[in-house]
């Protein structure tokens, strides 16, 4: 029974991480109507950037702060180069744009580190109850989640910033008429929310090994929350996150291994008919349509 | 216009005559490599293998066979770790290349679809990297594995529990790839007649991010010891978390993962972790031919620095055998060299091998043994020794093993 109860406890934790790395990928798509298919290599960005700046000495968490700046650093710069001309174009135009960059920076990436391990050893005290241990990793991931979900609240709710974002969100050219520079609020969205991806992929770093191509499978685990919490709706998709974390840990003690994606991927199908705007659309969202 | 006429005429004759030179004495050996892709750490590791004996063979004055020396060159094209990619490619090195023989892809799943490929026009293939053995139970003529088949990777780990702990409870818990299912299937068979109790016994996909559910399981299943895992990425992932998550086991064998020497780099999370190999750098096998494992050792080190691998071994050995067959038959016929490498039962750097001749299994290594290597602080230091069979141990066993 307390297998049970570990299992979903587990699955919530790394649940609110796929719900921080979702979130960057739902505020762009949501924003701009841009399906960020660079998102994969973004997370593995952030992942790089805490191994080599935990090598130069720097503490782990300490590390994250430099992270989330160079991600908004690398983000802006490559809405300028894939996304700043195919804005408003079809979307087909988008994906093939950041899919292509993303073929350009796995090749790169994998010309220069190939598919060898990192790992970047973090160390904190867990909590084990009766031969359970939630490791103190896992719980700092789920509490710094958290706080970076409240401050992206509290940004786009409370700051002129924010509010000019989900005001382009919802009108591009009004928001034009009223004196916004849409371009520089896109751009700045864009980054955002490759500063999200670089961040969550830091966090995943600091529980798992990983390589240049892991950040695919949480890509994949983004669509689906993204679809779970709804197009733009951040705080959906840390719910929506939180959601597949806790599906996870239930099937698991049940079911072999193994189904568990193939009943991920059913709930996605049956979301994206049923409930076209997410499980948690009554959570306000970035775009008000 | 004459002096024009005969320079063209000399150049034409000294670029032919190069042409001819240059087709009689080389030797086209044909393979891909999984440049991108999940397979690449492995896959370039058997390359410069590959490429060592290559550079070995050509200083020597090339592969002798009868009265002539045959430069060995190779063509080889990025598989990007997809069987769709190994099938076209494959087809190009017969057809447009004229690949004279064939080495496989690395792994199980890319050499089966080469077979398929080499087989339908009756090229000889040196399998290295491919131990699932139901690629070799198809009847193939001109496929020979260098590997132990997948059916013999946990049998030493197996001894090596019920020696030191009869009454264990085993989980098995591996990759859904056909050479972990393979490994897995003949595990659980091995285990029953050797009397221990399987007490979890599940598979988990390739891509698997977090195996803490799963660890999870393991604890409730009430397990002491632990077998499986798959390749590199998902074994190293899965070896961090059970030192993360104290998961109170007192054995834990993992496939190929914990046999890079990146693997290191997991630290403490590394210590104590056994895995089966194909080969270890400390072996001591005689070779009737070809260097000593400590003298390829030596070399490869100072070449790539880095030590080798099995991966890296396999393939100088491959190369070795191609090698050896062709010199024993004295030409580069395939039918005659297809002959000598049924009749071999020879000893490398890369241990015993010898080929099956029943037709239903041609090519199926018959010779060629596992050993376990396991993770061991030596001076401060994570080293791997090896630890069984114990005749050719470099340490004793770390039981528990942390």
């Amino acid at each position: 029974m307390f297998g049970i109860l570990a299992s979903i406890v587990d699955g919530v934790l790394v649940g609110a991480v796929y719900g921080l790395a979702a979130m960057g990928l739902t505020l762009i798509w949501g924003v701009m109507n841009v399906i960020n298919l660079t998102h994969g290599a973004m997370i593995v960005a952030g992942m790089f950037g805490l191994f080599y700046l935990t090598t130069l000495g720097i503490p782990a968490y300490a590390a994250l702060a430099p992270v989330l700046a160079g991600g908004f650093a690398i983000g802006i710069a490559v809405y300028w180069i894939s996304v700043h001309r195919v804005i408003g174009r079809p979307p087909l135009m988008s994906l093939l744009s950041t899919f292509a960059m993303n073929m350009v920076l796995i090749g790169l990436g994998t010309a220069v580190w190939g598919t060898a391990l990192f790992n970047v050893p973090v160390a904190l005290p867990g909590i084990t109850l009766r031969g359970y241990t939630f490791t103190g990793t896992h719980l700092m991931a789920a509490v710094l989640t958290a706080s970076i979900a409240g401050a992206l609240y509290l940004f786009l709710y409370r700051m002129r910033l924010g509010k000019a974002i989900r005001a382009v969100a919802s009108n591009r050219e009004a928001a034009e008429l009223n004196g916004i520079p849409t371009t520089q609020v896109l751009a700045l969205t864009f980054a955002l929310g490759v500063a999200l991806a670089s961040i969550s992929g830091a966090l995943i770093a600091t529980l798992f090994p990983f390589t240049v191509l892991s950040g695919t499978a949480y890509q994949l685990k983004s669509f689906v929350v993204t679809v779970l919490g709804g197009l733009g709706n951040p705080a959906g998709a840390l719910l929506g996150g939180i959601a597949l974390g806790l599906l996870e840990g239930l099937i698991t003690p049940f079911m072999p291994v193994s189904w568990t994606t193939v009943i991920e991927f059913v709930v996605f199908v049956i979301v994206l008919i049923a409930f076209p705007r997410g499980l948690f659309a009554f959570v306000r969202h970035a775009r008000t349509r | 216009m004459k002096k024009l006429q005969l320079l063209v005429v000399a150049f034409l004759c000294v670029f032919a005559s190069a042409h001819v030179y240059a087709a009689e004495d080389t030797l086209t050996i044909g393979f891909t490599v999984s440049q991108t892709g999940p397979l690449n750490l492995d896959s370039i590791a058997q390359l410069h293998g590959f490429e060592m004996w290559r550079d070995d063979v050509n200083a020597a004055g090339g592969i002798k066979a009868g009265d002539k020396h045959y430069k060995v060159r190779f063509v080889t094209y990025d598989d990007q770790s997809q069987p769709g990619r190994v099938q076209q490619l494959y087809t190009r090195l017969i057809a447009e290349d004229k690949a004279q023989f064939l080495f496989s892809p690395y792994s199980s799943g890319l050499v089966a679809t080469a077979t398929v490929i080499s087989e339908q026009y009756g090229k000889l293939m040196m399998s290295i990297g491919g131990a699932e053995p139901q690629t070799y139970r198809l009847g193939n003529k001109g496929l020979f594995q260098t590997y132990t088949p997948a059916d013999h990777y946990l049998s030493g780990a197996l001894e090596l529990v019920k020696s030191k702990n009869p009454t264990a409870k085993i989980a098995l818990v591996y990759s859904d790839d056909p050479f972990s299912k393979a490994v897995a299937i003949a595990t659980r068979e091995q285990s029953k007649q050797l009397g221990l109790s399987l007490v979890l016994d599940e598979s988990y996909p390739p891509n698997q991010t977090d195996f803490s559910a799963i660890i999870n399981k393991i604890v409730s299943s009430g397990a002491d010891t632990l077998l499986g895992g798959g390749h590199y990425p998902d074994g190293a992932t899965l070896a961090r978390q059970l030192h993360d998550q104290k998961a109170n086991l007192k054995w834990v064998t993992l496939l190929v993962a914990p046999d890079s020497p990146q693997f290191a780099s997991l630290g403490a999370a590394a210590q104590g972790i056994s895995v089966p190999s194909q080969w270890a750098p400390q072996v001591t096998y005689k070779p009737d031919f070809g260097p000593t494992p400590a003298e390829f050792t030596k070399r490869f080190q100072a070449r790539f620095n880095i030590a080798p691998g099995y991966h890296a071994a396999g393939g100088y050995g491959g190369g070795l055998l191609f090698q050896r067959a062709i010199e024993q038959s004295g030409s580069i016929d395939p039918a005659k060299v297809a002959a000598e490498l049924d009749k071999m039962n020879a000893t490398t750097l890369w241990g015993a091998t010898k080929f099956s001749t029943d037709p239903k299994s041609h090519g199926l290594q018959l010779a060629h043994q596992m050993v376990l290597t396991q993770w061991q602080m030596k001076n401060g230091q994570l080293v791997k020794e090896v630890i069984w069979p114990l005749a050719a141990a470099t340490a004793p066993v770390a039981y528990p093993y942390h």
